[in-house]
């Protein structure tokens, strides 16, 4: 009896700890619910769109309480990935990410400013290429809710630009391709 | 004439042997200086279309020499110490060792996508399933260090000429020339 007594005390105690971190959610990268896509001009004609294939985060949301949100991915660069080998192999390089360098690239976020009930600005420090800046860009919630298998799921689309040369990547790659527009699509499986 | 002997080497020998030798003297160059082109450079896509057909060819020549040697006779070293014989020997064979690789690894960064190499827009050598995770940077790295050891290796089979011909004075040069005959 006592030891049941024990049993149904921890189990409360860990619904309890899990309600208490209820909007924590891990960013779903192992069913590939979520993407780093990027995207630059190419010559001023037309696009080139790549991706970052292994990065890993988490972030915080509650709808009620939207401005506590935050958020942390960490991406690694030598994932990077436009559908080309010998292109790849340059972006990897000295002349782009330099990954050996530079491993990683980091976003965390400092504050969330909801705009309304799906919308709203993340501001955060990015570090790319070993230079660390202030960013913030827009965020909007595409929705949350059970999925079949028995969990809790919530999604969101960020989209920011940036100079290349502002991260110290300086190769000319023509005037139409000195910024660079990344886009985020994570979803999340609540913990 | 055409086939080695047991005192010289064969016209074909000669002839894949220089052809080679300035073929990857070239393609060292070439390399160099390719993956230094700015991105408006007129010569940035041709430059390594051309790396990439050359090398193609140049793996046939090779294989073609390899084979050809395996299926003659080859000339007996000219005297000297045996560690300078065996020296010789275990050169040749890094020699071939070390061009195989680089052809290889060559194949394997253009390839790593699954895409094939176009010789010269005359025919497409297709691709073989990637072997590991961003092959192309990984076998990028290990094809320029091959590429450097290559022209050590090099500069040290030509300085091993070099010094059979004009110190030894024997026909260890003379007979990569051309096919020497019976007489000396």
């Amino acid at each position: 009896m006592k030891k049941l007594f024990k049993a149904a005390a921890l189990s409360a105690a860990m619904i309890a700890a899990t309600s208490a971190n209820a909007a924590d959610y891990v960013i779903d990268t192992k069913g590939a619910h979520a993407f780093v896509q990027f995207k630059i001009q190419h010559l001023g004609y037309s696009w080139l769109l790549g991706r970052f294939n292994t990065f890993e985060g988490e972030f915080s949301y509650d709808a009620k309480k939207p401005e506590d949100a935050k958020i942390n991915v960490v991406i690694q660069t030598a994932s990077v990935d436009s559908n080309h080998a010998e292109r790849d192999k340059h972006l990897r390089g000295k002349d782009f990410l330099n990954v050996s360098k530079y491993p990683t690239a980091t976003f965390t976020s400092t504050r969330f400013i909801p705009a309304d009930d799906n919308n709203g600005t993340l501001e955060g420090e990015f570090t790319l290429h070993g230079v660390t800046k202030k960013i913030s860009f827009p965020v909007k919630k595409i929705g949350e809710g059970s999925d079949p298998w028995g969990g809790y799921r919530a999604g969101f689309e960020g989209s920011t630009t940036l100079k290349m040369a502002d991260y110290g990547m300086t190769y000319n790659l023509g005037p139409a391709s000195a910024d660079v527009q990344i886009d985020l699509y994570i979803e999340g499986i609540r913990k | 004439m055409l086939k080695n002997s047991t005192k010289s080497y064969g016209w074909a020998t000669i002839c894949m042997h220089w052809l080679q030798a300035v073929t990857i003297l070239f393609m060292f160059g070439l390399g160099l200086y390719m993956v230094d082109l700015t991105y408006y450079d007129p010569w940035y896509r041709g430059s390594l279309e051309l790396h990439k057909s050359i090398g193609i060819m140049l793996m046939v020549l090779w294989a073609a020499m390899l084979l050809w040697r395996f299926a003659n006779t080859n000339p007996k070293p000219e005297p000297g110490p045996a560690w300078e014989q065996l020296a010789a020997k275990a050169m040749h064979w890094v020699l071939y060792l070390t061009i195989g690789s680089l052809l290889i690894s060559g194949y394997l960064i253009s390839t790593a996508d699954g895409r094939s190499i176009a010789v010269f827009d005359l025919f497409q050598v297709p691709a073989l399933p990637a072997l590991i995770e961003n092959q192309e940077t990984v076998v990028g790295e290990i094809h320029e260090i091959l590429a450097w050891s290559l022209i050590g290796l090099v500069i040290l089979h030509f300085a091993a000429a070099m010094k059979h011909h004009f110190l030894n004075k024997d026909n260890v040069l003379r007979r990569m020339i051309r096919p020497l005959g019976q007489s000396r």
